[in-house]
């Protein structure tokens, strides 16, 4: 069976799929980025699903997981990268992607996960706070 | 040029989706289209396999004089459903999914057709029109 | 009324004797309605072509346009009013190119078609090269139902540019009616922007839309939805008094999505939400 690597880059786990992927690899996936982030102690990760032509509900559904169970772990995750015809697709189907953060790319992504944890730090008296990350819900 | 595929694991729904690609690229299907019929037969093809127990789907060109498309038959000897208005509703499953692989992939596709009888199994008859 | 081989043999073999006489008439009759918008050298060679490709079918025998002798005849005449129906000719100027013949054999038969025979002859003949214009009509209109797609495609492509605005926002001024092909190819055209030039900000002028249905809401709410999910905001500006009235009556949600009343206002905000995360 085909396995998705996980890379640490600094205080950043990063997944990038390249592959078509059956679902007992995302079930995989899943438990292996749990792993990581407590053998690593990284707090954010970032899952590159630039290669991926479609995103159906069981992916879907894999990646809030992986988000939810991150976040138990104290660690953010961020989806960059998905393809406008995937995202056409995703409203369509009607799919929403609860507690997930996204950015268009993988740049994008660590400068929000940065801004998320020196937001944490402290000294931060912003009142709008969240209404500077997409958050997604359908019409 | 009918292509047929027994569904009866993981691996199987892969295949499924890397052929109606083929196919969709083929008849010139637009990419957001393409996109659309692939996610919608991943769907299907995967509750072909968790729902029906396995079954089999065939993927075949369409012509109706004015436009081609591409047509896909799901397949199974399954329990079949019940009540279909339950199923097509946004959110109900009871498989454990997120309840929108019937009512998601009637939006995503042009034509759908559904055949069911409790004990007997279910058809599911979808197809998209080039633009 | 079809022609009989013993018909179609006697007119091949009088389309061949009298080429040249025939090819001159003809020409003279199709130039007088075109008007000299083409050059008598480039209508002289299509009707010698013509000529041939009748007289080749009638020597083979052929009785109406159907058939596997004709097959090469018909190609010209497809070829003649697709290129008619691309100079911008009309369905009259470009008929009368095949119409024609009929005059100029009449004109070759002369005195012979006061002989009842000829005459019967020449009316079997006349219905063959009816049918040859008529499948040149239905050639032309199909070639001008092409152009026509492929000219609405290009304006659809014009209509929808894409611009960037600022460092990380690109925005898309929308003008004109906004129907749901159009919606289509301006959501697939944002989204694809926002990838290429990695923009997490977009904002959407209607200022030139004159009205919002229910179905064109949709599809910018849906536009919006979709840039979220891959990480990008929407800004949507330009919103006139009259349709704002329309979204409300229609009862159209739109949510938490932000909306601005000039495309300033817009760059504004987005430049007051940059400015926050830079810091």
């Amino acid at each position: 069976m085909d396995r998705v690597p996980v890379l640490k880059i600094g205080d950043i786990l990063l997944v990038s799929i390249q592959i078509d992927m059956e679902d007992q690899v995302a079930l995989q996936l899943q438990e292996d980025l749990a792993d990581r982030i407590v053998a690593t102690g990284c707090h954010g990760v970032i899952i590159d699903i630039s290669a991926l032509d479609i995103v159906d509900s069981f992916v879907g559904r894999t990646l809030a997981t992986i988000a939810a169970v991150s976040r138990v772990l104290d660690a953010e995750t961020v989806v960059v990268g998905m393809r406008p015809a995937v995202a056409i697709t995703l409203v369509e189907l009607g799919l929403q992607l609860p507690g997930i953060r996204t950015a268009l790319n993988v740049e994008l992504g660590m400068d929000l996960l940065a801004r998320e944890r020196g937001d944490d730090d402290g000294d931060d008296g912003d009142d709008v706070e969240g209404t500077d990350t997409p958050a997604v819900s359908t019409p | 040029m009918n292509e047929r595929i027994e569904v009866t694991s993981d691996r199987d729904v892969v295949r499924v989706r890397q052929l109606v690609r083929t196919l969709a690229v083929a008849v010139k299907l637009s990419l957001v289209d393409q996109t659309k019929l692939v996610t919608a037969a991943s769907e299907l093809a995967r509750n072909t396999l968790v729902y029906g127990g396995g079954g089999s789907v065939e993927v075949s060109p369409a012509e109706n004089g004015r436009r081609k498309g591409i047509r896909i038959v799901f397949a199974d000897n399954g329990p079949g459903i019940a009540d279909l208005d339950l199923a097509f509703t946004d959110g109900y499953t009871t498989g454990g999914g997120l309840g929108l692989g019937l009512s998601g992939a009637r939006r995503l596709v042009d034509e759908f057709d559904i055949v069911t009888a409790v004990g007997e199994g279910t058809t599911i008859t979808v197809t998209k029109w080039c633009r | 009324m079809t022609l009989s081989v013993d018909e179609a043999a006697r007119f091949a073999a009088l389309l061949e004797e009298n080429q040249d006489a025939l090819v001159a008439a003809w020409t003279e009759q199709v130039a007088a309605t075109l008007r000299g918008r083409l050059s008598q050298a480039e209508l002289q060679r299509q009707t010698a072509e013509l000529r041939r490709g009748f007289q080749q079918a009638l020597a083979g025998a052929a009785r109406d346009l159907s058939g596997e002798s004709t097959a090469e005849l018909r190609a010209q005449l497809a070829e003649l009013s697709a290129s008619r129906a691309r100079q911008g000719f009309s369905a009259t100027e470009t008929a009368v190119s095949v119409f024609a013949l009929k005059e100029a054999v009449l004109g070759v038969l002369g005195d012979y078609s006061s002989d009842a025979a000829t005459l019967k002859d020449y009316v079997a003949f006349s219905s063959f090269v009816d049918q040859a214009a008529l499948f040149t009509f239905d050639s032309y209109v199909r070639v001008r139902e092409e152009l026509i797609a492929d000219q609405t495609e290009q304006l659809l492509e014009l209509s929808t540019p894409v611009v960037k605005l600022w460092e990380g926002v690109v925005a898309v001024p929308l003008v004109g009616t906004l129907d749901s092909a159009r919606a289509q190819v301006v959501m697939e055209r944002l989204l694809q922007t926002l990838v290429d030039t990695g923009s997490p900000y977009a904002i959407i002028d209607i200022t030139g839309v004159p009205a919002v249905d229910t179905q064109v809401a949709q599809h910018i709410l849906k536009t919006v939805v979709a840039a979220r999910l891959m990480g990008a905001d929407c800004i949507i500006s330009g919103i006139r008094p009259q349709i704002a009235q329309t979204i409300v009556a229609l009862g159209i949600e739109f949510g938490d999505i932000a909306t601005k009343s000039s495309l300033a206002d817009a760059l504004r905000y987005v430049l007051a939400q940059t400015g926050r995360k830079a810091r």
